[in-house]
């Protein structure tokens, strides 16, 4: 299809294969991308919070141009029961900073920028182009790929998958294994829009602040798993996501989910008068430093959601992304001044580079989170949250009792839940996990 | 159908959700194939209701039936039955399928 040889193909144009394409054409290789969406952004669904951080590394100056919503001011972390929530709630004026640190983004919008900044840079971008499989040489080293176009071969030196949680490229060439169903999260979203003044009086803010909500609790119905509420511009995102596996047998439907959550007494005045005009369903890798692949071989690399990228306790992922695909942009770019070919040994330098970085040091950090999440889901996602709320609703409540009888009957409560023997012990694991 | 949000319902309709998103169908290619014969497992029966774009069915019979026309890709099903073989699972040809406004 394209007779000359790239120095790297990027399989994705996510944040992943946008930040890693547009290094590498910044760094003058010659880089060919390919995208089996319409557009970028087509097949891409995140909440989304953009992380600054990640892509001024990268685009120094993106809040000249870039699609952003709004910058966020407030986060609320709240426990759920079925009629309350508690919440922690942290806002600050010291958020309204010239450079802010983080943004609520629309992602198709956003991705169609920033893959306007990558074909910028000098990269080829190819729409509608699902590649099927890649090609090996005689030694078993990547060469390319062959896609569905006609005559869809082309050839580089080294190719990046970067094709996202659901990539099939990778997986049906054995260079890592299918996910499993305990290891991803199916969550499900919706945009409801109103105007923007509704949504400034709503969630109390001025200009572009922004508020983001993220809940558990008995919202999953005792699945691992979370929701969230983002404001935008001029339109809410509101999701919710549990782990796959949970859901067998259950016969609980993700849009039943959504739409209890979406009609919860705390949830339901926020979107009150919205217009929905879009449903979206994705996997978010969950499984995180323990189920991360071998990430480079002979001739190819794998970068963000593919490679398991995601930091489920802080609800970090596009970040991930765009560093891993930075990081394996600059290895790639740096073996080319060395002319050094795309062997795995070379390539091991990526693998190092991210161990280096905060990407692998906060995988690892929370490697014990997913199972012992998992593993306590009834008491994590059910137990405490009522607890917490039982104890939060006898403490608040005025009603002539007095208040060291309160005091033990919250203790009471907790102690009857989950005997002292469980609480102790789930602390002293959450602890461990935690380190 | 972009009407107001849809407040209080107790069993959700997803094809009305489905309804207000874009899609470019492959007519006559479907990119998720079911391998018919044996006992549906409970894997493939479970994706009735886990399936979010409810592609899944089952018939008289107690066979599962899918249909793609309202799949998101998010690659659920495939995960699921990566064991037991029952689904054979492609990506739409470049261009078709689910097309995102927001994403």
């Amino acid at each position: 299809m394209i007779e000359e040889k790239f120095d790297a193909i990027v399989v994705g144009a996510g944040a992943s294969g946008n930040a890693c394409a547009y290094t590498m054409a910044k760094l003058g290789l010659k880089v060919l991308q390919l995208e089996r969406g319409e557009y970028p952004g087509s097949k891409n669904v995140q909440g989304a919070i953009l992380y600054a951080d990640a892509l001024e590394k990268i685009i120094p100056d993106f809040r000249d141009d870039a699609p952003l919503e709004r910058h966020v001011i407030e986060q609320r972390m709240w426990t759920m029961t079925d009629t309350s929530h508690v919440g922690m709630h942290y806002r600050s004026d010291d958020f309204n900073e010239e450079r802010p640190n983080r943004y609520t983004i629309v992602r198709a919008q956003f991705d169609k920028w920033f893959s306007r900044k990558v074909r910028d840079a000098g990269v080829t971008l190819l729409c509608e182009t699902t590649v099927t499989e890649l090609i090996r040489d005689g030694q078993g080293k990547v060469i390319g790929v062959r896609t569905d176009r006609a005559d869809g071969v082309v050839f580089a030196n080294v190719v990046v998958l970067a094709e996202g949680v659901n990539g099939l490229v990778g997986q049906r060439a054995g260079l890592r294994p299918v996910v499993t169903p305990e290891s991803v999260a199916l969550a499900v979203k919706e945009m409801h829009f109103l105007p923007r003044e509704v949504i400034d009086e709503r969630f109390n803010l001025r200009g572009n602040e922004g508020v983001v909500i993220e809940a558990m609790g008995t919202i999953t119905n005792g699945m691992t798993g979370t929701a969230f509420l983002y404001t935008n511009g001029e339109s809410i995102s509101v999701g919710i996501g549990c782990i796959v596996s949970d859901f067998e047998g259950t016969g609980q439907t993700p849009y039943g989910l959504l739409e209890a959550f979406k009609n919860h007494p705390s949830i339901k005045p926020l979107l009150a008068g919205s217009e929905c005009k879009e449903y979206a369903a994705h996997l978010i890798p969950e499984g995180g430093y323990k189920t991360i692949p071998q990430l480079y071989g002979d001739g190819w690399l794998v970068v963000g959601d593919a490679g398991q990228f995601v930091n489920a306790v802080h609800r970090e992922g596009s970040n991930l992304a765009m560093t891993t695909g930075r990081i394996a942009g600059e290895t790639i770019a740096w073996l080319k001044t060395r002319r050094d070919p795309a062997t795995a040994a070379n390539l091991a330098e990526y693998q190092r580079r991210l161990e280096a970085s905060f990407v692998m040091k906060d995988m690892k950090k929370y490697r014990n989170i997913p199972d012992f999440l998992h593993k306590r889901a009834e008491q994590v996602f059910g137990l405490y949250p009522r607890l917490i709320a039982q104890a939060a609703h006898t403490w608040f409540r005025v009603d002539g009792k007095d208040k060291r009888s309160k005091e033990a009957e919250i203790f009471a409560s907790f102690r009857k839940g989950r005997s002292l023997f469980g609480l102790v012990g789930d602390a002293f694991k959450l602890a461990r996990a935690w380190r | 159908m972009s009407g107001a949000m849809n407040t209080g319902s107790a069993a959700p309709k997803v094809e009305e959700k489905l309804f207000q998103n874009r899609y470019l169908v492959d007519a006559g290619r479907p990119h998720i194939k079911l391998n018919p014969g044996q006992e549906p497992s409970a894997a493939l029966r479970s994706l009735v209701t886990t399936c979010p774009a409810g592609c899944y069915s089952t018939n008289d019979k107690g066979q599962v039936e899918i249909v793609t026309d309202g799949c998101m890709e998010c690659g659920t099903c495939r995960v699921v039955t990566a064991k037991t073989g029952e689904i054979d699972w492609q990506y739409p040809r470049g261009g078709y399928g689910v097309l995102y406004k927001f994403g």
